[in-house]
């Protein structure tokens, strides 16, 4: 399938915003002005950013405890993201929700939660509504290799072929499930295999590479559009961060449990980096023109950074707000 | 409210709501283990396939986590979804979608997407069925910041709070008792609502206030009946919603008696009664001429063997003895 310029470029942007925006967090992290845990999405936004590009904007996404990358890639505002993150008023949840719940229904990100596995019912639950109305909308569930573990993923799987509903479920393996690596959790690496004895077409592609992901989404999409769903897309990938904050165990210490090597190899398949590469070999941009848009996003997003942190706090006043409707 | 009422069982009550609440609003769906099947659910869902169709009323796998996300995900996406579990005990298996996800959802999203769902529980007890087909959970719902409780005691209040809950923008767990499906009440024909948050005085009275709830508010009837009998004036506070509780009826009403005893279906420790206890010791301690007495379940699991059964279960008697111990 052939992207049109247009698009690739939009990949590269979004893919950089999420990274800006997700390293700008590291200093308030280390720093303490920010409190609430974030799990960040370096090294997984060619999955955010390519399954999200093939949706339209009434479709609907679900995301879990690192769902930065599906807010922005979704369309959310992300001056509402950050704020949302240092807890401000503002925030796209009020500062209620924190890095974890993130909502924007504007775009139909309908929400994201950290209990392991318990939005990809929900997900389920949003693609039953559109058939109930029949308004041909697509719903995307993202959860990590750790979801494997729910039971509530296998009966979803179950219920969505049933009724033939229109979802995708997104699993991002990135091989670790918070501290577990994947042959600790599983006894074989064979995570889209788990869709197979439920009737799903299934299929794992290197989560890395994000005009793969776009045409295997695409593909998905178009047949939960016509009624042919769900479907299950395995995105190998890897975190570049800590399973939360920066560093795994003491933040700012650079420490991670994983094997240096492992690290150093994902390293050089960072989605970003292999995208730039694309982008010059196809003569899209030149090492100067990639230097120019980074430059200027980074500046964009250091910019809702300084913003931010002037906004206000919600008030002490209204802590009873939003128990109820 | 209409005149043109009937008679017609609790059961056939909460059919009616359902069917006229999904004759009039589109995004009113039900889903469920057993929707299908009376074994299940009694006479509440009959005629429903058959009007509606198998996309609107869905007869599912046990599958009771992905049944109760799912919706829960329908209802974020805009739909007023019924789940319904055919016995409570199997809804421990549902609490991530109700507790974590459902009730939580509206403030952790700052007010953005609410969850308007009806989580319709039924007890299923009795019958030496034993402790896993026994329970009535209304009190871990209840304390949940973001649910609300309804259990209606009678056709006329099933059909009410039905559509109230239906109605309502957040989530709703709605507990019935099958002990209930065939008592009979008159019940009005048009579509009307009992307001959630309110408590109905079923008899008044100026010796004593009965707070009951659901099945026990049965018992609670008869037992005022024998007690006038003895010449003590019952009042009866029957609370229709568990939560939010309706204070300000609890209040006055023992304000005006003077006396208190809660009667629950539930276990005793951190149950019904001790919420309501707690409440009229902070807000109407004054009132009080007496200690505060409690019927409830003793803690203690349901037991199967039917003689065991008989004395776990409270009944009007067990009211009359405890009133006429607070008068001897």
């Amino acid at each position: 399938m052939t992207i049109k310029n247009k698009l690739l470029k939009n990949f590269y942007k979004k893919m950089l915003q999420i990274r800006f925006c997700e390293e700008g967090f590291i200093d308030p992290i280390i720093n303490g002005e920010i409190k609430c845990p974030v799990h960040l999405y370096s090294g997984q936004e060619a999955i955010a950013t390519g399954v999200c590009c093939a949706l339209r904007k009434d479709d609907y996404i679900f995301g879990n405890h690192r769902s930065h990358g599906h807010y922005i890639a979704k369309g959310g505002d992300i001056k509402k993201m950050v704020a949302e993150i240092f807890g401000k008023e503002r925030g796209c949840s009020r500062g209620r929700g924190g890095s974890m719940h993130l909502i924007d229904p504007l775009n139909n990100m309908l929400g994201s939660a950290p209990i392991v596995g318990g939005t990809i019912s929900l997900t389920v639950g949003a693609a039953l509504a559109s058939i109930l109305r029949g308004d041909k909308r697509v719903a995307v569930s993202f959860f990590g290799d750790g979801a494997t573990g729910e039971g509530v993923l296998y009966e979803s799987l179950n219920f969505a072929s049933l009724k033939k509903l229109p979802v995708i479920f997104v699993c991002e393996n990135n091989l670790y499930a918070t501290h577990m690596p994947i042959l600790a959790c599983r006894s074989k690496n064979n995570i889209y295999e788990i869709a197979k004895p439920f009737g799903i077409e299934t299929t794992v592609i290197d989560g890395n590479d994000v005009i793969k992901v776009y045409n295997v989404a695409v593909e998905a999409v178009n047949k939960c559009r016509s009624g042919k769903g769900p479907v299950f897309i395995e995105c190998l990938t890897y975190r570049l961060r800590g399973h939360v904050g920066p560093d795994d165990n003491i933040q700012g210490a650079h420490q991670d449990i994983r094997p240096i090597e492992e690290i150093e190899i994902w390293r050089k398949k960072d989605p970003i980096i292999m995208f730039e590469k694309y982008l010059k070999e196809n003569n899209l941009y030149n090492n100067d023109d990639l230097e120019l848009i980074k430059l200027k996003i980074k500046s964009k997003i250091d910019d809702i950074f300084s913003e931010v942190k002037s906004y206000k706090n919600p008030k002490r006043g209204d802590l009873e707000y939003y128990v109820y409707k | 409210m209409s005149i043109n009422k009937r008679m017609l069982t609790y059961s056939y009550a909460i059919n009616e709501a359902l069917k006229q609440v999904m004759r009039i609003d589109r995004s009113v769906f039900l889903i469920g283990q057993g929707v299908k099947s009376p074994w299940y659910v009694g006479n509440t869902c009959s005629g429903l396939i058959e009007e509606f169709g198998e996309d609107r009323v869905i007869d599912t796998p046990v599958s009771e986590n992905a049944i109760t996300g799912c919706a829960v995900g329908a209802a974020i996406a805009g739909m007023k979804s019924i789940v319904i579990h055919p016995r409570m005990d199997f809804m421990f298996y549902a609490f991530d979608p109700i507790i974590n996800q459902a009730a939580n959802w509206y403030y952790m999203n700052g007010g953005k997407r609410s969850v308007p769902i009806v989580i319709w529980g039924i007890i299923n007890r009795g019958g030496e069925q034993g402790a896993q087909h026994s329970q009535a959970l209304q009190v871990l719902f209840a304390h949940i910041p973001g649910l609300k409780v309804v259990m209606p005691s009678n056709p006329y209040d099933a059909k009410g709070l039905m559509i109230a809950a239906i109605n309502d923008d957040n989530p709703v767990v709605f507990i019935d008792d099958r002990w209930l499906y065939n008592v009979e009440g008159d019940v009005p024909t048009d579509i009307y609502e009992i307001p959630i948050g309110k408590g109905n005085i079923l008899r008044h009275g100026s010796d004593i206030t009965i707070i009951s709830v659901s099945y026990m508010v049965k018992e609670s009837m008869i037992a005022a009946d024998k007690l006038t009998e003895k010449g003590i004036s019952c009042e009866v506070l029957d609370l229709r919603t568990v939560k939010p509780l309706d204070e300000e009826l609890i209040l006055k009403s023992v304000e005006k008696t003077g006396r208190l005893i809660i009667v629950d279906g539930g276990w005793k420790s951190f149950g019904i009664g001790a919420e309501i206890a707690a409440l009229v010791a902070e807000k109407g301690f004054n009132t009080l001429k007496f200690p505060i007495k409690r019927i409830s379940l003793p803690n203690i699991p349901a037991p199967a063997s039917g003689v065991l059964e008989k004395i776990y279960y409270k009944k009007a008697k067990d009211i009359v003895n405890e009133i006429k111990d607070i008068f001897k």
